[in-house]
């Protein structure tokens, strides 16, 4: 799942549950989950 | 107020009792609690029988060790038998403790005096001790000021004068933050070597039991006693001369508030004309400490509180229900990457400390933050206070390594700065013997200078 679409299913959710607060959170998340995904130490199924 | 250190000569020496300085603590606590907001509980009576049954065992010959009659408090995240276990929050409502946390247990056994439970940010999630639902605790020396959390109470508390030291928790720096903003030593001992046991648990594998302290020898004391080791007694520091730290400047000391640079700075340079070899180093990958951080006690603290947030999400405070939140959206596959991630980090650490005794380095980036306060001025940036706050503790939570946090003096308005020692895993003790032998050089003031009570 990218980062993009995992962000708007999570707003959507979120705004669904009447937590809209979360939205800013979330996208605070979403950068750090960016920089977890683009760390040098992940592996990859094709290298 | 007295060290447990001087207060057991005393006691051995028949010139203080365990029942007078249980008294002078609950004095304080009477006189300074209103304002500071530091205890959630104060056990007078309780205290004042184990006070008196201490004295009656001092009397009779049996010395149970440092500890014996001295007055400490607990952060109301440890269960205490018989008591609640509110960990500041109204969701534990009606929790009474069946049995002591085995840490608790231990202090029992070397004697300590149970003076109350203190106040501390809900469920440990979060470093300023705003988010309680038994208002904030407040700064003993700027009431105005965060005491840092999660163990705000427990540092006001001994700050202040009402207990000789504390227990705290620390899961992303607990302990070390509200040390550093209240002018104590806080360890966080190695991963898994205090048990968490009967410990409302934040992330169960990053949570670290300790002591907040006024001096490094009373840290050390309090932590032997919390691994059941309530006869030992203080280890010689280590010589000086030979000694080799490093500092890690990069990332550690890119973002820091002048005056603590310049505390911090200070500090280095009394420690290398005392002879001590300081070598700077670099340290990889610090780009996914926060990160790595984050994934994991997100979905640690989402998988605890999931059927509380659905069955009384509003027993929460709105700040700490809303992080809560947060986790139960991390991804599994990001969850698997932040554990790859930390293996990457504690190798980090270990490669950097394999040709030094310690790691030198601040601990908060800033002085106590204004209560209220959201983001903070650091240089030209400005920050989400929770995570500067953070962001130099953190990193040994989620590698493991043992810190500690020892005051390196005081702003031009008189908050307090402070910097760590890292120590390898697994060798909490000798990391302390490097912080006994630094101390004197860290700390330019006197340890009771830095107590704000009566």
């Amino acid at each position: 799942m990218t980062i993009d679409a995992w962000l708007k299913a999570a707003v959507e959710d979120a705004e669904r549950r009447g937590l809209p607060a979360l939205k800013p959170l979330l996208e605070a998340l979403a950068r750090a989950t960016a920089a977890l995904r683009a760390a040098d130490f992940n592996d990859r199924a094709d290298r | 107020m007295i060290t447990i250190e001087e207060f057991g000569r005393r006691l051995r020496a028949r010139q203080i009792t365990s029942a007078q300085i249980t008294d002078e603590c609950l004095q304080r606590i009477d006189a300074d609690n209103p304002r500071l907001n530091a205890f959630i509980r104060v056990t007078a009576d309780e205290a004042r029988q184990q006070a008196r049954d201490a004295d009656r065992e001092i009397a009779a010959g049996h010395d149970r060790g440092p500890l014996h009659g001295v007055p400490i408090s607990i952060k109301d995240l440890l269960d205490m038998r018989g008591l609640p276990t509110t960990a500041a929050s109204r969701v534990r409502e009606g929790h009474v403790a069946a049995r002591d946390a085995t840490a608790i247990a231990h202090l029992r056994q070397a004697g300590a005096v149970f003076v109350g439970k203190t106040n501390l940010h809900e469920f440990a999630f979060g470093t300023t001790n705003e988010d309680s639902a038994f208002g904030p605790a407040r700064n003993p020396h700027d009431p105005s000021r965060s005491p840092g959390g999660s163990s705000g109470g427990s540092a006001a508390s001994v700050a202040a004068g009402m207990a000789l030291a504390t227990i705290g928790t620390d899961t992303g720096g607990s302990i070390r933050i509200p040390a550093a903003a209240c002018g104590l030593v806080g360890l966080k001992p190695s991963l898994g070597e205090v048990s968490i046991e009967g410990v409302v648990p934040l992330s169960p594998t990053m949570d670290h039991v300790g002591p907040l302290a006024q001096t490094v020898a009373d840290a050390c004391l309090v932590h032997h006693a919390l691994l059941g080791d309530a006869r030992a007694t203080l280890p010689a520091p280590m010589p000086l001369h030979g000694l080799r730290l490093a500092i890690p400047r990069r990332y550690f000391c890119d973002l820091l508030d002048v005056e603590v640079r310049a505390r911090f700075d200070e500090a280095i340079a009394r420690l290398r004309a005392a002879g001590v070899h300081i070598d700077e180093i670099e340290i990889h990958h610090t780009a996914a400490i926060a990160p790595v951080y984050l994934h994991i006690v997100l979905s640690d603290a989402a998988a605890y509180h999931a059927s509380t947030l659905d069955a009384v999400s509003d027993r929460y405070t709105p700040n700490v229900r809303i992080r809560l939140e947060m986790g139960r959206y991390v991804l599994a596959e990001d969850y698997v990457r932040a554990l790859a991630g930390r293996e990457v980090l504690t190798r980090e650490i270990d490669a950097a400390l394999a040709q030094h005794d310690a790691l030198v380095l601040p601990t908060m980036p800033i002085p106590a933050p204004a209560l209220g306060a959201t983001a903070v001025q650091v240089g030209d940036a400005t920050e989400p206070v929770r995570n500067v706050m953070l962001r130099l503790t953190q990193p040994f939570n989620v590698t493991g390594h043992p810190a500690i946090s020892i005051p390196s003096g005081r702003t031009s308005s008189g908050l307090p700065c402070a910097m760590q020692l890292v120590g390898c895993r697994m060798q909490t003790d000798a990391l302390l013997k490097v912080a006994l032998a630094c101390e004197p050089q860290i700390t330019p003031e006197s340890p009771r200078s830095g107590n704000v009570g009566g």
